[in-house]
């Protein structure tokens, strides 16, 4: 597969990018959580949960996407957004509750809207499947070619919502991608124990629409996937179901005790990890020297520190805005 | 109350020893939900029961409500007594059908042909910034639905004892906890985290509030957060003279009307606090009550302090002003007594 340098950039920034922003999150979060860990405490309260690991999906993905089309995402959003490309300063200022973020503080970490580049997530598992549906069934209607990608974990896939929302996608041929990523359990649930078949791919023949099965956390590998089927999708001959095999290197959410998965997992997983595949397959190639791959790390970490220098740096909302935004004019 | 016992328990133990106990007495007692087996419930409710019972029946579901609570539904009316957890009382939306449409109406449809004894566990209230997916307290939409009961305990006496009844209870019983009264070592919204609970089974009637603290000069009524709030107030304001009553209604349906009205009579004054959103909900019931049955004995408007009707936003200073707590309490008891 010939990938262009232009992409093999774009696709290597992200994945830095998200696997510095989680890092720095992690740490950021525990801040005024020791030594006793309170949920409420610290710069960054509420829920974490972080997709270090998983980068491979969202940038395989969103590689091929444009501004102007759209991503639902879920309960852990960071690696989508920064690969659909969302503000990172105003989305860290939102994740921080401060007024300069992407909801003014009222959406937090789950919850980030980003109408500039058509970036939106849910804490609701499954929510997004039909809401990507929509989203592509708008651009039908007014023959825009546009695409709409739904992410959502192998836990999701066994919500009535997946199966509903992919047979109105089938029904209706719309332009829609549905992406699994498979990180193997849905919080303390091995896959095994939550889902009947092995594979989620499989279910896409219940609709009579592509299913296709990525087993290796591979950015490139991803991005071959999704390259056929958001074409496919932008010459209107509808939606592809894919399911990637990912790994999720944190707990389910920070302060996850994980006495569900033997000790030694993630140390064992961090051995394949898919942003070092990528400098490899990008320093084999002969397009890169180390320096330029070492100038992308560089810049991501200064984009990741930026944001958080901007959020630290935002004031609070005023506590009554709270009154504001249940309804526009 | 009569509680006799120095044994102290948080509420999350509380109701995972109910429960624990009914499955020892009545093998037709399972639970099932997302992560409650080695996983021991997200809130802990139902820690230690995989050890116990095994996964015959402590059931992990895949993340599928309208599947596994239709399924409680399924297995009550054919003779079994399942507790099925909605982690967070937000994720109903998801299953809200099976809920209202089904387990609420079945037995009235049969004209009590059918019985649905099940139980439906779910965690609820904000105060930590999870926000407004993973805050809301919606008891007041499911008391408003005929033909759920709903159980909203606040301390773990009245968590274990109510628990019981739930089980025990041959109809539908909705039964929320508050995620921050669980006495969770993550989650430390209040300083008391656990209460005095006897070893031995025992069963609080649903549809009987309780008076938690006495008082002559106004009564403030509320449900689980809200009580220990207003107790936290009232000691606040008994420093000023000025006596409190406290009734925790403990269950929104049955609701103990008879109990609002009296402690009005003898008071005059009333404040009703809640954690849910204001308008159409609890705080409207129980001043409507008031308004039909004891209007001539007060002495000043009701007045009502809840959610303003916006969903909780997440950032602290926002959630924390539309939360109710103790200075909001103390300052609202005050407006009354001044008016
Ligand atoms: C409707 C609903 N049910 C349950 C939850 C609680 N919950 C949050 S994340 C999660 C696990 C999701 O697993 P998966 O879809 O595999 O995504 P992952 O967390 O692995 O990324 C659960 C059960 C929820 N947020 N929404
Ligand atoms: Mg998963």
């Amino acid at each position: 597969m010939n990938v262009p340098k232009s992409t093999l950039v774009q696709m290597y920034r992200d994945m830095v990018t998200i696997r510095v922003y989680e890092e720095t999150m992690a740490q950021v979060y525990l801040e005024g959580k020791q030594p006793v860990f309170n949920i409420a405490a610290g710069p960054v309260p509420g829920e974490m949960h972080l997709a270090a690991g998983q980068e491979p999906v969202a940038v395989g993905v969103c590689a091929h996407l444009r501004k102007d089309d759209a991503v639902v995402g879920t309960h852990r959003p960071h690696h989508f957004a920064i690969a659909k490309g969302v503000d990172l300063k105003k989305m860290t200022a939102e994740i921080f509750g401060k007024v300069t973020g992407l909801g003014r503080g009222k959406g937090g970490h789950m919850h980030l809207f980003d109408p500039e580049v058509h970036f939106s997530c849910s804490g609701i598992v499954g929510a997004c499947i039909p809401q990507a549906a929509g989203m592509a069934l708008a651009f039908k209607m007014r023959k825009e070619p546009r695409v709409a990608v739904a992410f959502f974990g192998e836990g999701a896939a066994n919500q009535g919502a997946f199966h509903e929302g992919l047979n109105l996608a089938a029904l209706w041929k719309l332009p829609v991608v549905f992406v699994v990523e498979d990180n193997g359990y849905a919080i303390s649930v091995p896959k095994h124990k939550s889902t009947a078949i092995a594979t989620n791919a499989d279910r896409a023949a219940a609709y009579g629409i592509p299913g296709v099965y990525v087993g290796e956390n591979d950015a490139l590998a991803v991005y071959e996937a999704a390259g056929e089927a958001i074409a496919r999708a932008r010459r209107g001959e509808g939606p592809t179901l894919i399911e990637v095999k990912t790994y999720r290197y944190f707990g389910h959410f920070q302060g996850d005790p994980e006495v569900y998965r033997p000790k030694d997992e993630v140390a064992r997983l961090r051995e394949d990890d898919p942003i070092q595949k990528l400098k490899n397959h990008m320093l084999q190639s002969g397009l890169f020297t180390e320096a330029e791959i070492a100038g992308l790390e560089a810049e991501a970490k200064q984009r990741v520190e930026e944001a958080f220098a901007f959020a630290r740096a935002s004031a609070y909302p005023d506590p009554s805005e709270a009154l504001m935004h249940v309804f526009v004019d | 109350m009569a509680v006799q016992t120095t044994r102290k328990l948080t509420m999350a133990k509380a109701i995972a020893e109910a429960i624990a106990q009914e499955m020892e007495r009545d093998p037709r007692v399972f639970v099932m939900g997302e992560d409650i087996g080695v996983y021991g419930g997200i809130f802990s409710a139902t820690d230690g029961l995989l050890e116990k019972f095994g996964p015959e029946r402590v059931i992990d579901t895949p993340i599928s409500e309208t599947g596994f609570i239709g399924a409680a539904l399924g297995a009550a009316a054919e003779g079994m007594r399942p507790i099925a957890e909605i982690m967070f009382i937000d994720f109903a939306g998801v299953c809200l059908d099976q809920i209202y449409n089904h387990i609420a109406k079945n037995t009235y449809f049969s004209a009590g042909n059918v019985n649905v004894p099940l139980v439906l566990m779910a965690a609820a209230g904000g105060g930590y910034n999870d926000a407004g997916q993973h805050s809301q307290c919606l008891w007041g939409l499911f008391a408003h639905l005929p033909g759920l009961k709903v159980v909203v305990p606040s301390t773990p006496y009245d968590a274990k004892g109510l628990m019981i009844s739930a089980i025990r209870d041959n109809n539908p019983v909705l039964y929320i906890f508050h995620k921050g009264l669980m006495g969770l070592g993550w989650m430390t919204l209040i300083k008391d985290t656990t209460g005095p609970v006897p070893e031995e089974p025992y069963t609080i009637p649903l549809g009987k509030a309780d008076v938690k603290r006495e008082g002559t000069d106004v009564t403030v009524v509320s449900v689980a957060m809200g009580v220990y709030h207003a107790l936290e107030a009232a000691r606040e304001l008994e420093k000023e003279g000025i006596q409190v009553e406290v009734l925790d209604l403990r269950t929104l349906v049955p609701l103990d009307r008879e109990a609002i009205i009296n402690s009005v009579k003898k008071t005059h004054r009333l404040l009703v606090v809640d954690e849910d959103y204001l308008s159409y909900g609890m705080t409207g019931e129980v001043a409507a009550t008031v308004a039909e049955h004891a209007l001539e004995y007060l002495d000043a408007p009701i007045k009502r302090l809840a959610v303003p009707d916006v969903p909780i936003p997440f950032s602290r200073p926002l959630e924390q002003f539309v939360l109710p707590d103790a200075p909001k309490i103390v300052a609202a008891v005050k407006e009354l007594l001044n008016s």
